[in-house]
Order: structure tokens, then C-alpha cells, then sequence
């Protein structure tokens, strides 16, 4: 029963390793924007939250109502200037601008908040959980972060393939030129794309920071997560980007219950099978984005 | 592929307009180093075709493609209905009317027939080109819309581009090399199409590597050679020698007249 438990605990991680992957997977999937910030982000997001429940009284489960809209605004903005910017240089010139972004977010967050770790406070709500049986309990933030997930990406999904916007980015995805051919401004069409994939980064940050402590650079776990994560899953497949979250989780969860310190290990060594003998990913990404 | 089928010549159904709907003054475009096209100006009226022909590396696509605002030109303006476009981005003059059919077609793989046709969807009023009106043009896109364009032929690929163009409801439609890769029996339905199109007023401005079926279908046609007009006119006014000639730049033939 052990074996179970451990299994759904995996299932539940995988659904934040998803969310973590869901907004990389849509940079790359549009612009082909490899972004190495992804994690220092989420990080960002979670300190945000640190710096508004106090001030507002918010309950801090709530504090995405504030987030969100300011990613939203962040991923638009940074889009049009430094992102684009960078895209018209070329791909290399966009992989170091967001490194570059990755040392400058950790340094400011160790400047502002030294190297301690901080946590979002939700209160008794961190330990309340649905007791199974004797051996399994699900605890309510994690069975709320994996519905968010599942959420999440089945709406981007719904919004990608159902609503003019998703038809635009699935356009500009597949040929930039033949988009602008027409009609599309594919530059506003990136922004949109950036401020949903950094809407989902602040939620996968949000809910990082209420199921385990952070620090300014703990953004760098759930960035290689996230890449195993869509990698495992297949390239441009946001269904796979669940799968690929869930496999990964699973597999970090079983090994951690053979042995605690095999826990990252048995996630990666998954995540390298899949590399050797599947490289295009389980599920092979037909639909851009 | 249905349709009329009409290979008769066709020299213009819409009005005669005062203004030209497209004009090109003394467009320069270079290629880096290269100079692509060398002060070509061209008009297009309302209801006509003109026809641009010439050899390979000629400079016809670069043309379209500058009209379309994917390059931008050295020198030379762009005029659509009167209005100044070349300095326009590409997205934004599909919304003042110019819609390019681009050579290779270009369509969205991962969207599908229906899709490609929406999301070149412009809805202007008083222009009649609804997706409900390409599949009057095309009636097998109805049943076959919810295809990918992959599982299409040459011919039905083609026709989807010229719908995702018409959705647009361009007044100036270009049409890149749509002869290419496509049996002959395809083409000839293609430009049977030709009537329709132009008797809602669109002037249409063509590229084509069949001289022959350019020559047919066009109500002036323009011989590029190395970036420079060598022949401009109505098709009747030239024997085929003098357009061979223009064609391959071939001085001679000049004595021979």
C-alpha cells in the first residue's frame, strides 16, 4: 500500500511539475523562446505573494488574484521589449538575454531578501488532508494544486484550438511569414502568448511557495522540472506536458520511496530513457503550443 | 476542383476606374548586395488582371513580396486606391486591401481547411468574401473543412490559399506562381476561377511562370528581365517572338521586326 501511495503522491507532484512546464512549453511552442528565467520567475511570483498577504489582509490562497494580472502585464510588456528584441537578433542572442534575466532576478531577490528561506503562509490549511485509508492521505494543497493544473492546461488547450487568438498563435507558430501574410500582427500575438505563459508561471510559483519553502534560488529545480517535464511529454503537446509532468512525478515519488536520496535521481534517469529511446517525446506535438 | 471552366481570354469585367486600385512607382529593392528589381512601376484598375512574366530570378516574387510590405524597397512607393502603403507592415496591409497568395502556398499545417480560411478573415463591409462564399466558389471545402491541409492535393491546397486570400477581401489580389507543381487540367480550373474573382472589382496582379497561360488570362501583361522591365502592354500587341525576346533579353530580335 506503501507502493500506492507513493504513486498518487507522484501523480499530485506531476500535476505542479505541468503547470511549472505548461508556460515553457507555450514560449517555445509559438516563438521558439527557450526561456532560462522560467523558474527565477515563478520564484518572483511566490515573493510577491510573501510582500502582499501581510499588506493587504488577503488570505494568502487568494494573493493570485493580484499575481496573476501583474505577470499578465510583465509577460506582455517584457515580450514587446526585451524578448523581441532579442528574437530579432537571433536564437542564440534570446537563450542569453534569458540567462542573462535568470542571474539579475536571483541576485536582486538575495539583495532584497538574503539567502533565507520564506514561505507563503496559508495556515492550517498546509496540514488538513482526506485520509484514504491508514497509508494514504492526499492533503488538500496538493489535490487543489493538481485540479489548478489540470485546469489550466485543459483550458490553454480548449483556448488554443477554439478561439480566434488560439487559432492566431497556432498560425504564427506554424509560418511567421504566411501569418503576417494574413493579417496578423505576429508581434502582439507573441505578447499574448508571453503573458499566458507567464500568468501560468506565477500560478506554478503561487503554488510552489505554499507546498514547500523557497529561497531566491529555488527557481532552478523546477526550471530543469519543467524542461523534463516537456521533454518527456513531447515538444508542443500540452496533453503530453501533463503526462510528462505526472510521469516525472511519479517516478521521483517511487524512488524517493525506495530510498529518500534516489528521489531527483529516478526522475532524471526517467527523463534520460525517454531522451534515448523516445527522443520525440510520448506524445509527438502536432498542434504547436 | 469544380468551377467554370473557361480557358477563353478574359480582358477585364469591373469598370473602367479613374484611379488605378494598385500602382507601383519606380520600385528598387535589393537582395543584400543584389539589386533585385530596378525602377519597376506598374497599374492595376479594378476589375483587370495584369500579368507579370519573366524568367527565373527575374524578380517577379520579390515584386509581390515587396508589394506586400515582406521587403522593404530602397526606393520607389506603393499605392493602394491613392494611398501611400509602403511604409505599412505586411499585417496592416491586408487590412488596407492587399492580399498575397504566396508561392508554395503556405498554408497552416497544424490548422485545418476551415481554419486556414478564418483566420485570413477580415470582415469589411460591402466586400462580399465570407468563408460561406469560398465554399460556394469550392463546394468540396464544405465536407472536407475539418481536414488538415496536408491530406489535400496540390490543387486543393491551392484552392485553400486562394480562399484564405478572398477572406481577406483584398481590393488588390496577388497571386504568386499558382501553376506550380500542379497538373495542367488543375490550372486551367484555377484561372477559370478568374471571372468570378475580378467581376466583384478586386484587381488581381499575377506572377506566372506559363507564359502561355499568362498571356491567356491577363489583360496587360509586364516582362521582367534582371530586375528591369523589357515589355509592357496589352497581350494582342505583341507577336510571341517579341515576348521571347523580352523574355531572354535577346537583342536580336529587334532586326527581325
Amino acid at each position: 500500500m506503501t507502493w500506492v501511495n507513493a504513486v498518487v503522491q507522484g501523480i499530485l507532484l506531476g500535476g505542479l511539475f505541468a503547470l511549472f512546464a505548461c508556460g515553457l512549453s507555450l514560449l517555445f511552442g509559438t516563438m521558439r523562446v527557450i526561456n532560462l528565467a522560467h523558474g527565477d520567475l515563478a520564484v518572483v511570483a511566490a515573493f510577491l505573494a510573501v510582500e502582499i498577504v501581510p499588506t493587504t489582509h488577503l488570505p494568502a490562497i487568494l494573493s493570485f488574484l493580484i499575481v496573476l494580472p501583474i505577470f499578465l502585464g510583465l509577460g506582455y510588456v517584457g515580450q514587446r521589449t526585451l524578448i523581441q528584441t532579442a528574437l530579432d537578433r537571433g536564437a542564440f542572442t534570446v537563450l542569453l538575454v534569458t540567462f542573462g534575466l535568470s542571474v539579475v532576478i536571483e541576485n536582486v531577490l538575495l539583495e532584497l531578501y538574503s539567502a533565507n528561506s520564506h514561505s507563503i503562509d496559508i495556515g492550517s490549511l498546509v496540514s488538513k488532508s482526506i485520509h484514504v485509508n491508514a497509508q494514504i492521505s492526499i492533503a488538500y494543497l496538493s489535490l487543489g494544486i493538481f485540479v489548478v493544473a489540470v485546469i489550466v492546461l485543459l483550458g490553454l488547450q480548449y483556448f488554443l484550438s477554439r478561439s480566434t487568438m488560439g487559432r492566431q498563435i497556432r498560425a504564427v507558430a506554424d509560418d511567421q511569414d504566411a501569418a503576417q501574410l494574413v493579417g496578423i500582427d505576429y508581434r502582439h500575438v507573441f505578447g499574448v502568448a508571453a503573458a499566458i505563459a507567464f500568468a501560468t508561471v506565477a500560478l506554478a510559483g503561487l503554488a510552489f511557495g505554499m507546498y514547500s519553502s523557497f529561497a531566491p534560488s529555488s527557481g532552478q529545480g523546477p526550471l530543469i522540472y519543467a524542461f523534463e517535464a516537456v521533454v518527456i511529454g513531447g515538444l508542443g503537446s500540452l496533453w503530453g506536458t501533463l503526462v510528462g509532468g505526472i510521469i516525472l512525478g511519479v517516478a521521483q515519488a517511487v524512488g524517493g520511496q525506495i530510498d529518500p536520496s534516489l528521489q531527483i535521481l529516478a526522475g532524471n534517469l526517467v527523463f534520460l530513457a525517454v531522451i534515448a529511446l523516445r527522443p520525440e517525446g510520448i506524445f509527438k506535438g502536432r498542434v504547436a503550443a | 476542383m469544380t468551377g467554370p471552366f473557361r480557358d477563353d481570354p478574359h480582358r477585364g469585367a469591373g469598370p473602367d476606374a479613374a484611379s488605378p486600385v494598385l500602382e507601383v512607382r519606380d520600385l528598387t529593392v535589393f537582395h543584400g548586395q543584389l539589386r533585385a528589381l530596378s525602377g519597376v512601376s506598374l497599374q492595376v484598375d479594378a476589375g483587370r488582371v495584369h500579368a507579370i512574366i519573366g524568367a527565373n530570378g527575374a524578380g517577379k516574387s520579390t515584386l509581390l513580396r515587396t508589394i506586400a510590405g515582406l521587403h522593404r524597397p530602397a526606393e520607389g512607393a506603393i499605392l493602394l486606391d491613392g494611398e501611400d502603403v509602403t511604409r505599412r507592415s505586411p499585417h496592416s496591409r491586408v487590412d488596407a486591401g492587399i492580399a498575397l497568395v504566396p508561392e508554395g502556398r503556405r498554408l497552416f499545417p497544424s490548422l485545418t481547411v476551415e481554419e486556414n480560411i478564418l483566420v485570413g478573415q477580415r470582415r469589411v463591409a460591402e466586400r462580399p468574401w465570407t468563408p460561406e462564399r469560398v465554399y460556394e466558389l469550392f463546394p468540396w471545402m464544405r465536407e472536407r473543412r475539418d481536414q488538415r491541409t496536408a491530406q489535400l492535393s496540390g490543387g486543393e491546397q491551392q484552392a485553400v490559399a486562394i480562399g484564405r486570400a478572398l477572406a481577406a477581401n483584398p481590393r488588390a489580389l496577388l497571386l504568386d506562381e499558382l501553376s506550380l507543381g500542379l497538373a495542367p487540367v488543375v490550372v486551367r480550373q484555377i484561372y477559370g476561377l478568374m471571372p468570378e474573382l475580378l467581376s466583384s472589382g478586386m484587381a488581381v496582379l499575377l506572377v506566372e511562370q506559363d507564359v502561355s497561360q499568362a498571356v491567356r488570362t491577363a489583360s496587360t501583361v509586364q516582362c521582367l528581365l534582371e530586375g528591369r522591365t523589357t515589355l509592357e502592354g496589352r497581350p494582342e500587341e505583341f507577336t510571341p517572338e517579341q515576348i521571347e525576346a523580352a523574355y531572354f533579353g535577346l537583342a536580336s530580335s529587334r532586326a527581325t521586326e
